[in-house]
């Protein structure tokens, strides 16, 4: 039996690490509902095993969402990882193989060199010495790229690296040891020894040269297996603990298993699969133009973990899904903050040191008194309307935009729908705002007055003005109708041939709003009409790197000022080919962006306000007549 | 016949030493540009809940600066918080986060206070 002292903190922290992961998998899946249960059992002994796998292997080992990000930081993240796995698996299989006897403890393949010093001399041994010597060089380049990161993180081409806390630097100083002690400790056997390949030999016979090599060898043998063992025990309260934790995640997410609306295992495996690797931090605007540097979703997420209140961070967010689109572990975190935005504050109690290895939940914590009372009672029924094809609903924002609804209104005319306008006496608010501030049973009021309209005009098409109403349509609401935004109700009339359009000899950028291009995924449509009606310029902020305008409902804590920094920001980006129209399709987007405008920018208008344009005259003209016939005007033909 | 046929008038003095402004203290603090309103009505002309009851973030500010906070109570939750007054104000006040903040305060009021 060989054995060394040394070996012990590395065993306590293996097997420490082995157990917490072990047991956090159970409790994970204890607490799963039934129904993901049932989903995992399923996925696992079924086809998207084998998915989970190659994902792993993917993204857990080569970080190929990364390196299509940045190719250095995608160098960066597989060397640690790959080359660390790799280490591990040929570490094992050439222990098994170059040792005294098959089957080893794992500490045998970690401290391999110190047990068999000599190994490595001849033929096969001396080939396998060298892949080993070549996967530590592929990890130690990688970690001073990681170490430059920290401290110059402009040179890898990231404005800004995550900040840590004082348990993240002790941890994260323990994993920059371990690789560079395992290279001396070996170089030092070797060079005692006279074996080792290109790097611990060579390393090694320079350093027997004048040093004592063999005692200089065992203190950094110690050091290896105390930064090992003391990496292993902090890993549940620091941000690597996703390293464990992403594997499970990936198996829960192809079963199927989603975030849904309340805290559970999927969230809480999502927040530790969060590695702070900070690529939301450059995609976030508010770091970028309103100079707020504490919400972004790295730290949302690590104050979750710490059972910090990120209450008020969870607030103070634009909901845009910038961070989202771009997540390499592709963790929910719109779902996450609207869980946290429900829950409310967490409690003082909650905030123990020792709940971080084992979480408790903020749940059933803030029992509401009133949950029964109606909030919403002054609401009367709106008026039953006859039978119509398609059902027009502007939304408030709209209203404040009316330029869209009259040009809707002269769509509508132009191609003959016969089309009901659902709130033109000014309307109920769809309760997305509601949603978004955390006020879910408030907006079921008013989602089922709302659907309670809808309901009983027997139309066959909802059409809505506004992205926010249109995610609230399709997501929340049961509707027997199809909802669509205009921009796909436009692209229809176009496409069947209702509505003629000529060519304006002007070019267009299109600004893709939040909730229709990331939230609902809509990219196609606008586009397809914008190419019909002028010249479109392609830019580099378009569908999932559109920047969100600043005005967005799902930040209640953002001042004016700030709001207007960021619309600016984004109105640059937008208009630098210097387009004559700068369009886009949210009420919203456009009153903030008209905020901002200055002499030089485009005109922002809606993209049914650029079909109206380019509807031919005869069109308008018809319109204006029919108009003019229902107001009773005499219609007289000046000459 | 109760009081013989007449009725007093409650009186309508506004006792800034008796009145409770705690409430307008800690949303103050929270969202200080509500210092800035200079109660236009903008918010009240654009407001969605308005078109059906009785709702004015106008008026709510000047309850809630005398410290009438039984008022404030009465109307504070008719707001769907859509946001229209934040776009039309023309002092930039944060209009709805002062609502949501009033509603967060009456709670912690209810749920904490004796």
């Amino acid at each position: 039996m060989q054995f060394n002292p040394f070996v012990i903190p590395f065993n306590i922290g293996l097997y420490f690490i082995i157990i917490y992961c072990v047991a956090i998998c159970i409790i994970w899946f204890m607490d799963l509902s039934r129904a993901d249960k049932l989903r995992l059992q399923r996925g696992f002994f079924g086809k998207p095993f084998t998915r989970s796998i190659k994902e792993i292997f993917t993204e857990s080992l080569i970080h190929r969402k990364i390196f299509r990000l940045n190719p250095v930081l995608g160098y960066m993240h597989m060397s640690l990882a790959f080359g660390w796995f790799l280490l591990i698996l040929l570490g094992t299989i050439e222990a098994d193989i170059f040792g005294e006897k098959h089957l080893n403890p794992p500490y045998k393949a970690i401290f391999f060199r110190f047990f068999n010093p000599d190994h490595g001399a001849e033929g096969f041994a001396r080939v396998y010495s060298f892949i080993m010597d070549f996967i530590l060089a592929f990890i130690l380049s990688g970690l001073m790229i990681a170490i430059i990161k920290r401290f110059w993180s402009r040179i890898v081409g990231m404005k800004k690296t995550t900040n840590l806390k004082t348990l993240d630097r002790i941890a994260l100083l323990s994993l920059w040891l371990i690789f560079p002690s395992r290279l001396l400790a070996e170089s030092f056997t070797c060079g005692a020894a006279g074996s080792g390949s290109f790097l611990t030999g060579s390393l090694g016979s320079f350093f027997a040269g004048f040093l004592p090599a063999e005692a200089m060898a065992y203190p950094f043998w110690w050091l290896y297996s105390l930064s090992l063992g003391l990496f292993f025990i902090l890993l549940p309260r620091t941000r690597y603990m996703h390293i464990p934790s992403e594997l499970f995640l990936i198996f829960l997410r192809n079963s199927g298993v989603r975030t849904g609306d309340q805290y559970g295992s999927y969230a809480e495996a999502q927040v530790y699969s969060c590695s702070s690797c900070g690529i939301c931090l450059d995609k976030c605007q508010l770091s970028r133009s309103a100079g707020i540097n504490d919400i972004q979703s790295a730290y949302f997420v690590k104050g979750l973990k710490r059972n910090d209140d990120v209450y008020d961070i969870s607030l103070n967010c634009l909901m845009c899904g910038r961070c989202e689109t771009s997540c390499p572990v592709g963790i929910e975190l719109g779902a996450l903050r609207m869980i946290q935005r429900r829950a409310g504050e967490t409690p003082e109690d909650m905030k123990s040191i020792w709940t971080g290895y084992m979480r408790e939940r903020n749940q059933d914590r803030n029992i509401d008194k009133e949950a029964n009372k109606k909030v919403f009672n002054y609401l009367q029924p709106e008026p039953v309307v006859s039978e119509t094809e398609v059902l027009y609903f502007a939304g408030c924002m709209t209203h404040l935009s009316p330029g869209i609804s009259t040009s809707m209104i002269k769509i509508f005319e132009a191609a003959g729908v016969n089309y009901h306008f659902m709130d033109q006496n000014g309307s109920v608010c769809c309760g997305r705002p509601l949603m978004l501030a955390g006020k879910d049973r408030e907006a079921r009021e008013l989602i089922q007055h709302n659907s309670m309209a809808i309901w009983s005009s027997g139309a066959k098409k909802l059409v809505t003005s506004c992205p926010i109403c249109l995610k609230v349509f399709t997501e929340s609401y049961h509707l027997d109708v199809e909802v669509l935004h205009h921009t796909e109700f436009i692209c229809r009339l176009i496409e069947e041939g209702r509505l003629t359009l000529k060519f304006l000899n002007r070019t267009v950028v299109y600004h893709d709003p939040c909730e229709l291009g990331r939230g609902l995924g809509i990219y196609y449509d606008p586009r397809m009409v914008l190419y019909h009606v002028a010249r479109f310029n392609d830019t580099e902020f378009e569908r999932d790197n559109a920047p969100c305008c600043g005005g967005s409902l799902g930040n209640i804590r953002l001042d004016s000022r700030k709001k207007t920094a960021v619309a600016s920001d984004a109105l640059n980006d937008l208009a630098r080919s210097n387009p004559d129209f700068l369009i886009t399709s949210c009420p919203l987007c456009k009153k903030t962006f008209r905020k901002v405008a200055q002499n030089g920018s485009p005109e922002i208008i809606d993209i049914a306000e650029i079909v109206v344009k380019a509807m031919p005259p005869s069109q308008k003209e018809e319109f204006r007549h029919n108009k003019n016939c229902q107001r009773g005007v005499k219609y007289t033909v000046v000459k | 016949m109760k009081g013989f046929g007449f009725s007093s008038i409650k009186p309508r003095v506004i006792d800034y030493d008796r009145n409770n402004r705690t409430v307008s203290e800690y949303i103050l603090e929270r969202e200080p540009s509500f210092s800035l309103c200079i109660a236009c009505g903008a918010c009240a002309a654009t407001c969605s809940a308005a078109n059906f009851t009785e709702m004015s973030l106008r008026k709510l500010n000047i309850f809630l600066k005398r410290g009438e906070n039984d008022e404030v109570r009465r109307i504070m939750n008719r707001c769907m918080l859509c946001g229209k007054c934040t776009l039309v104000c023309p002092r930039g006040v944060n209009t709805r986060n002062v609502i949501f903040i009033t509603q967060q305060a009456f709670k912690k009021l209810d749920n904490y206070a004796v």
